[in-house]
């Protein structure tokens, strides 16, 4: 591989400065099972990078108030092992737990996923549904951006020179609220995703659909919070009315693209499988919350 | 560009070398440390025949620079085996002629330790979901799992060594 530098600060303010300060492209360093593909390939050839793993927080899930924190560089096996999380936001933990291999679970992490840019990272889709956000270190300080506003296009984040993402907070879950993210791909384990589908409800006492969110990855150059869906839920209860209109919703919002992973038709009509599905499964965890 | 000085502990030994920045822990086990067990099979962590544990998680060693090997403990496959007593993986791995052309086995031997580390009774179902980073293209992995499935019986005093 080329030659590149590399540093691990101890805080928040010194990656900013070596962020900020080096010339040339940094590029951070959490799990490192994107980036370092990346590095042998030669697709991407930073002067600095900034590992940083060393930082109190980064690695870690905790509570703060009404939130879950999880910090930006926990590795998807810490994620999948702590059952408070996974209670409150089955959907999110099923996401990160599609990321490739034990061994990858044992590195990557959410804040790679996200700000590696890919239409089809797993654990995006129900990050945004669970309304997550993400805290953003840079030289002007912190900001608070909901987790949708990060990713501006295939490979493309709206970070500036300086910023990246420290943690990501996820409101706990109201009474009878849950999510659930599934996604298509040819085989069973290790591929991308084809079209991946997270569905956020909320029920009253009866099962009626009171607020909805419904989150497509892998169909259009970012992921999509298609609010029709989500319209098509809210106010029913999950009869064959109202998962045909989520199907429809779902389907009318793909702008997928034709690759060796399937074709804009097939990705088209497995939104709308996948949406039908994964709402069912949230309904169900919903009301047994109840 | 100087080199980084690493601290570190590989197999329970404390452990220190130099390294730049851009080499992997891989390209550090092999060329640096003749720690040659772990090999690159496609180093973009597919394949699973680097795999190492590291601070008790699995993880693929092509995929980790060396320089974030300091003050962690690294498992290699060199560090299975209790002296010249094989682990009972290694032992049914023998048995079960779970390997061909063994490019894959040191990989497959470790990532099959960390898995009855943490779990004594896998299904097979499990055995293949925790191993399906692990590619071999010799065997179609019936022995793999078999060997995998055995060791977990012995290691619960329910099968012969």
């Amino acid at each position: 591989m080329p030659r590149v530098s590399y540093t691990a600060p101890a805080t928040v303010d010194e990656a900013v400065k070596a962020l900020a300060s080096a010339a040339g492209l940094t590029k951070v360093l959490s799990g490192g099972t994107d980036l370092l593909v990346q590095l042998k390939s030669g697709r991407v050839k930073p002067d600095l990078i900034v590992d940083m793993k060393h930082i109190p927080g980064l690695i870690g899930i905790r509570e703060e108030g009404g939130f879950f924190v999880i910090g930006a560089a926990t590795p998807g096996v810490m994620i999948s092992a702590n059952e408070k999380l996974e209670h409150a936001f089955p959907g999110v933990v099923e996401g990160v737990d599609l990321i490739g291999s034990t061994q990858i679970q044992g590195r990557a992490s959410i804040a790679g996923n996200l700000c590696n840019g890919s239409p089809a990272a797993d654990s995006v889709p129900p990050v945004i549904a669970a309304r997550g956000t993400a805290i953003v270190a840079g030289p002007k300080g912190r900001r608070e951006v909901p987790v949708e506003a990060i990713v501006t296009g295939p490979g493309r984040t709206s970070l500036e020179k300086g910023e990246f993402v420290v943690e990501f907070r996820l409101p706990k879950p109201k009474p009878r609220q849950a999510g659930a993210y599934l996604r298509f791909i040819p085989r069973t384990e290790m591929d991308i995703a084809v079209v991946g589908v997270a569905v956020d409800v909320t029920l009253d006492a009866g099962g009626t659909c009171t607020d909805a969110r419904v989150v497509l990855g892998a169909v259009a150059p970012t992921q999509l919070i298609v609010e029709e869906a989500a319209k098509a839920l809210i106010g029913h209860k999950l009869d064959a009315e109202t998962l045909a209109k989520l199907d429809a919703a779902a389907q009318k919002a793909c702008k997928p693209i034709t690759d060796k992973r399937g074709t804009i038709e097939y990705r088209t009509k497995i939104a709308g499988v996948l949406a039908r599905r994964a709402a069912a499964i949230a309904f169900e965890r919903a009301a047994a919350r109840a | 560009m100087s080199k980084h000085h690493v601290t570190t502990t590989i197999n329970g030994e404390p452990m220190e070398f130099l390294c730049e920045a851009q080499q992997t822990m891989l390209d550090v086990l092999r060329d640096e440390l003749h720690l040659t067990g772990s090999k690159e099979g496609c180093g973009s962590g597919d394949c699973g025949a680097c795999t190492i544990i590291l601070d008790g998680k699995l993880v693929c060693s092509c995929l980790m620079l060396g320089v974030e090997a300091e003050g962690r403990k690294v498992t290699t496959v060199e560090g299975i085996a209790m002296g010249d007593t094989l682990h009972p993986v290694q032992q049914k791995f023998l048995e079960h002629a779970a390997l061909q052309c063994g490019f894959c086995t040191p990989g497959f031997i470790v990532a099959a330790k960390a898995l009855l580390d943490e779990n004594k009774n896998p299904t097979e179902e499990e055995t293949r979901y925790w191993l399906a980073g692990n590619l071999c293209r010799c065997t179609g992995y019936d022995k793999i799992i078999r060997a995998v499935l055995d060791a977990a019986a012995v290691m619960r005093g329910e099968a012969s060594a």
